[in-house]
Protein backbone atom coordinates (compact mmCIF):
# COMPACT_ATOMS: atom_id res chain seq x y z
CA UNK A 1 0.00 0.00 0.00
CA UNK A 2 1.94 3.51 -1.01
CA UNK A 3 2.79 5.99 1.88
CA UNK A 4 -0.25 8.34 2.93
CA UNK A 5 0.88 11.36 1.56
CA UNK A 6 -1.00 13.09 4.37
CA UNK A 7 2.06 12.79 6.50
CA UNK A 8 4.12 15.57 4.42
CA UNK A 9 4.84 18.66 6.52
CA UNK A 10 4.52 16.31 9.83
CA UNK A 11 7.27 18.12 11.81
CA UNK A 12 8.68 15.57 14.66
CA UNK A 13 9.59 16.66 18.38
CA UNK A 14 13.12 17.76 18.93
CA UNK A 15 15.30 14.67 19.88
CA UNK A 16 17.28 14.31 23.00
CA UNK A 17 20.74 16.15 22.45
CA UNK A 18 23.38 14.36 21.09
CA UNK A 19 26.60 14.90 22.57
CA UNK A 20 29.46 14.74 20.11
CA UNK A 21 32.96 13.55 21.42
CA UNK A 22 36.14 13.86 20.35
CA UNK A 23 37.00 9.90 19.70
CA UNK A 24 33.80 9.28 18.17
CA UNK A 25 34.89 11.97 15.30
CA UNK A 26 38.38 10.42 15.61
CA UNK A 27 36.93 7.00 14.78
CA UNK A 28 34.41 8.31 12.08
CA UNK A 29 37.57 9.79 10.46
CA UNK A 30 39.80 6.89 10.94
CA UNK A 31 37.20 4.73 9.67
CA UNK A 32 37.00 6.63 6.65
CA UNK A 33 40.53 6.70 5.98
CA UNK A 34 40.21 10.24 6.26
CA UNK A 35 44.19 11.25 7.74
CA UNK A 36 43.53 15.71 8.01
CA UNK A 37 45.09 16.59 11.15
CA UNK A 38 41.93 18.96 12.15
CA UNK A 39 39.85 15.88 12.21
CA UNK A 40 42.20 13.95 14.96
CA UNK A 41 44.32 17.10 16.78
CA UNK A 42 42.60 19.84 18.33
CA UNK A 43 45.32 21.79 18.16
CA UNK A 44 45.05 21.30 14.11
CA UNK A 45 41.47 22.06 14.23
CA UNK A 46 42.18 25.40 16.76
CA UNK A 47 44.34 26.37 13.63
CA UNK A 48 41.70 26.61 11.44
CA UNK A 49 39.41 28.60 14.05
CA UNK A 50 37.41 25.75 15.22
CA UNK A 51 36.92 24.89 19.13
CA UNK A 52 37.60 20.66 18.86
CA UNK A 53 38.35 18.43 15.79
CA UNK A 54 36.66 18.51 13.11
CA UNK A 55 33.83 16.21 11.66
CA UNK A 56 34.12 14.89 8.09
CA UNK A 57 31.19 16.14 5.70
CA UNK A 58 28.99 12.99 5.76
CA UNK A 59 29.63 12.59 9.70
CA UNK A 60 26.14 14.35 10.53
CA UNK A 61 24.14 10.75 9.49
CA UNK A 62 25.61 9.67 12.75
CA UNK A 63 23.67 12.23 14.72
CA UNK A 64 20.18 11.99 11.74
CA UNK A 65 20.19 8.69 11.29
CA UNK A 66 18.85 7.14 14.13
CA UNK A 67 16.06 9.64 14.97
CA UNK A 68 15.00 9.49 11.57
CA UNK A 69 14.88 5.58 11.95
CA UNK A 70 13.30 5.67 15.49
CA UNK A 71 10.94 8.60 14.91
CA UNK A 72 9.55 8.41 10.87
CA UNK A 73 10.47 4.79 9.31
CA UNK A 74 9.68 2.80 12.82
CA UNK A 75 6.43 5.21 13.18
CA UNK A 76 3.66 2.43 12.86
CA UNK A 77 1.08 4.99 11.60
CA UNK A 78 3.12 5.44 8.64
CA UNK A 79 4.08 2.30 8.14
CA UNK A 80 7.15 1.70 6.25
CA UNK A 81 8.22 -1.69 5.94
CA UNK A 82 12.25 -1.25 6.88
CA UNK A 83 13.37 -4.47 5.24
CA UNK A 84 12.47 -3.17 2.08
CA UNK A 85 14.06 0.17 2.24
CA UNK A 86 16.97 1.12 0.02
CA UNK A 87 18.79 4.62 0.39
CA UNK A 88 17.95 6.99 -2.81
CA UNK A 89 19.41 10.40 -2.02
CA UNK A 90 21.73 12.40 0.53
CA UNK A 91 22.27 15.87 0.94
CA UNK A 92 23.56 18.19 3.84
CA UNK A 93 23.98 21.68 3.16
CA UNK A 94 26.19 23.07 6.23
CA UNK A 95 26.18 26.17 8.31
CA UNK A 96 29.48 25.50 9.77
CA UNK A 97 30.89 21.60 10.78
CA UNK A 98 30.15 19.75 13.56
CA UNK A 99 33.11 19.75 16.01
CA UNK A 100 33.49 17.93 19.04
CA UNK A 101 31.89 19.33 22.55
CA UNK A 102 28.64 20.17 20.41
CA UNK A 103 25.40 19.32 21.78
CA UNK A 104 23.05 18.43 19.04
CA UNK A 105 19.58 18.45 18.75
CA UNK A 106 17.61 16.98 15.62
CA UNK A 107 14.27 18.82 14.36
CA UNK A 108 12.73 16.15 11.57
CA UNK A 109 10.32 16.84 9.22
CA UNK A 110 8.87 14.94 6.18
CA UNK A 111 9.56 17.03 3.20
CA UNK A 112 8.19 14.84 0.44
CA UNK A 113 6.02 11.16 0.16
CA UNK A 114 6.04 10.27 -4.13
CA UNK A 115 4.90 6.90 -5.56
CA UNK A 116 6.62 5.22 -9.01
CA UNK A 117 6.45 2.76 -10.40
CA UNK A 118 4.97 0.61 -7.52
CA UNK A 119 7.25 1.79 -5.47
CA UNK A 120 7.56 4.90 -2.58
CA UNK A 121 9.83 7.96 -1.85
CA UNK A 122 10.07 9.63 1.17
CA UNK A 123 11.87 12.47 2.08
CA UNK A 124 13.22 13.42 5.53
CA UNK A 125 14.84 16.98 6.07
CA UNK A 126 16.69 16.94 9.54
CA UNK A 127 17.44 20.57 10.88
CA UNK A 128 20.71 19.98 13.34
CA UNK A 129 21.08 22.66 15.61
CA UNK A 130 23.09 23.21 19.07
CA UNK A 131 21.32 23.47 22.26
CA UNK A 132 21.48 26.69 22.16
CA UNK A 133 19.44 26.84 19.10
CA UNK A 134 22.62 28.07 16.37
CA UNK A 135 22.11 26.26 13.36
CA UNK A 136 24.91 23.69 12.41
CA UNK A 137 23.45 21.35 9.24
CA UNK A 138 20.42 20.76 7.42
CA UNK A 139 20.54 16.85 6.11
CA UNK A 140 18.15 15.47 3.65
CA UNK A 141 17.39 11.98 3.16
CA UNK A 142 15.60 10.27 0.70
CA UNK A 143 14.61 6.79 1.08
CA UNK A 144 13.18 4.21 -1.44
CA UNK A 145 10.83 2.31 -0.53
CA UNK A 146 10.46 -1.12 -2.84
CA UNK A 147 7.18 -2.19 -3.74
CA UNK A 148 6.72 -5.76 -3.56
CA UNK A 149 7.39 -6.44 -6.96
CA UNK A 150 10.73 -4.69 -7.04
CA UNK B 1 38.80 21.96 -14.98
CA UNK B 2 39.50 18.41 -14.12
CA UNK B 3 40.77 17.38 -10.79
CA UNK B 4 43.20 14.32 -10.06
CA UNK B 5 41.53 11.45 -9.26
CA UNK B 6 41.38 9.66 -5.82
CA UNK B 7 41.29 6.00 -5.82
CA UNK B 8 40.14 4.40 -2.65
CA UNK B 9 40.49 0.53 -2.25
CA UNK B 10 37.55 -0.83 -0.52
CA UNK B 11 37.37 -4.32 1.57
CA UNK B 12 35.04 -6.02 3.91
CA UNK B 13 36.95 -4.74 7.08
CA UNK B 14 36.41 -1.52 5.94
CA UNK B 15 32.67 -2.03 5.98
CA UNK B 16 32.90 -4.02 9.41
CA UNK B 17 34.76 -0.93 11.12
CA UNK B 18 32.36 1.67 9.06
CA UNK B 19 29.50 0.11 10.14
CA UNK B 20 30.59 0.75 14.34
CA UNK B 21 32.07 4.16 13.55
CA UNK B 22 28.41 4.97 11.67
CA UNK B 23 25.57 2.81 13.93
CA UNK B 24 24.85 1.75 10.76
CA UNK B 25 24.80 -2.17 11.54
CA UNK B 26 22.20 -2.90 8.43
CA UNK B 27 23.55 -6.60 7.62
CA UNK B 28 23.62 -6.45 3.87
CA UNK B 29 26.95 -4.57 4.29
CA UNK B 30 28.63 -7.57 6.27
CA UNK B 31 26.20 -10.80 6.35
CA UNK B 32 26.85 -12.42 2.97
CA UNK B 33 23.63 -14.79 3.79
CA UNK B 34 21.64 -11.92 4.37
CA UNK B 35 22.42 -10.01 1.41
CA UNK B 36 22.09 -12.54 -1.33
CA UNK B 37 18.82 -13.84 0.93
CA UNK B 38 17.46 -10.21 -0.37
CA UNK B 39 18.62 -10.27 -3.76
CA UNK B 40 22.00 -8.63 -3.69
CA UNK B 41 24.68 -10.37 -5.35
CA UNK B 42 26.45 -10.26 -2.06
CA UNK B 43 27.76 -7.63 0.77
CA UNK B 44 27.88 -4.04 -0.56
CA UNK B 45 29.08 -1.47 0.59
CA UNK B 46 26.81 1.30 2.94
CA UNK B 47 25.87 4.09 0.42
CA UNK B 48 27.03 6.62 3.29
CA UNK B 49 30.56 5.11 3.48
CA UNK B 50 30.89 5.85 -0.66
CA UNK B 51 29.84 8.97 -0.11
CA UNK B 52 32.10 9.51 2.63
CA UNK B 53 35.03 8.57 0.50
CA UNK B 54 33.80 10.95 -1.83
CA UNK B 55 34.02 13.33 0.82
CA UNK B 56 37.51 12.83 1.37
CA UNK B 57 37.94 13.67 -2.10
CA UNK B 58 36.08 16.96 -2.02
CA UNK B 59 37.94 18.04 1.23
CA UNK B 60 41.64 17.07 -0.31
CA UNK B 61 40.74 19.08 -3.36
CA UNK B 62 39.92 22.25 -1.29
CA UNK B 63 42.59 21.77 1.10
CA UNK B 64 40.81 21.78 4.35
CA UNK B 65 38.21 19.68 6.46
CA UNK B 66 35.73 22.96 6.54
CA UNK B 67 35.63 23.80 3.39
CA UNK B 68 32.54 22.62 2.09
CA UNK B 69 29.25 24.51 2.09
CA UNK B 70 26.84 21.89 0.62
CA UNK B 71 27.54 18.10 -0.85
CA UNK B 72 24.68 15.87 -2.47
CA UNK B 73 24.52 12.74 -4.17
CA UNK B 74 21.95 9.79 -5.81
CA UNK B 75 23.10 6.24 -4.82
CA UNK B 76 22.85 5.15 -8.49
CA UNK B 77 23.97 1.49 -7.75
CA UNK B 78 25.87 -0.63 -4.87
CA UNK B 79 29.20 -1.23 -4.78
CA UNK B 80 29.51 -5.03 -3.96
CA UNK B 81 32.40 -5.47 -1.84
CA UNK B 82 34.05 -9.39 -2.24
CA UNK B 83 35.40 -11.57 0.70
CA UNK B 84 39.08 -10.98 -0.36
CA UNK B 85 42.18 -9.26 0.55
CA UNK B 86 41.76 -6.63 -2.43
CA UNK B 87 38.51 -5.71 -2.18
CA UNK B 88 36.70 -3.31 -4.94
CA UNK B 89 38.12 -0.01 -5.94
CA UNK B 90 36.16 3.21 -5.97
CA UNK B 91 37.21 6.37 -7.97
CA UNK B 92 36.32 9.69 -7.68
CA UNK B 93 36.74 12.10 -10.42
CA UNK B 94 35.61 16.01 -10.37
CA UNK B 95 35.35 18.73 -12.75
CA UNK B 96 35.33 22.28 -11.57
CA UNK B 97 32.19 23.67 -12.92
CA UNK B 98 32.50 27.00 -11.64
CA UNK B 99 31.85 29.54 -8.95
CA UNK B 100 28.35 30.48 -7.99
CA UNK B 101 27.02 34.09 -6.89
CA UNK B 102 27.81 33.90 -3.38
CA UNK B 103 31.41 32.64 -4.28
CA UNK B 104 31.28 28.59 -3.55
CA UNK B 105 33.27 26.60 -6.20
CA UNK B 106 31.08 23.74 -7.74
CA UNK B 107 32.37 20.66 -7.96
CA UNK B 108 30.60 17.89 -10.20
CA UNK B 109 31.64 14.51 -8.93
CA UNK B 110 31.75 11.06 -11.13
CA UNK B 111 32.10 8.03 -8.75
CA UNK B 112 32.94 4.73 -10.28
CA UNK B 113 33.97 1.49 -9.21
CA UNK B 114 34.70 -1.28 -11.48
CA UNK B 115 33.79 1.16 -14.31
CA UNK B 116 30.32 1.65 -13.65
CA UNK B 117 28.72 5.36 -12.11
CA UNK B 118 27.81 4.30 -8.29
CA UNK B 119 26.49 7.72 -7.50
CA UNK B 120 24.81 10.05 -9.67
CA UNK B 121 24.16 13.67 -9.64
CA UNK B 122 27.07 14.13 -7.40
CA UNK B 123 27.85 17.72 -6.56
CA UNK B 124 29.75 19.81 -4.01
CA UNK B 125 29.93 23.69 -3.32
CA UNK B 126 33.28 24.18 -1.53
CA UNK B 127 34.98 27.38 -0.22
CA UNK B 128 38.30 27.87 -1.63
CA UNK B 129 40.20 30.65 -0.08
CA UNK B 130 41.28 33.66 -1.98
Amino acid sequence: MPLDPSFVGRTYPPTAPYQVGREKIREFATAIGATDAAYHDPAAARALGHADVVAPPTFPVVVTMESSRSQIVDDPALGVDYSRVVHGDQRFRYTRPIVAGDELVCVSTIEEITSRGGHDFLTIRSEVSTVAEEPVVSVWSKLVVRGEGG
Amino acid sequence: MDLPVKTYRVTRADLVRYAGASGDFNPIHWSQRFATGVGLPGVIAHGMFTMALTGRAVTEWAGRPDAVAEFSVRFARPVPVPDDDEGVEVQVAAVVKGVTDEGLTQLNLTVTSLGEKVLSQAKALVRLPG
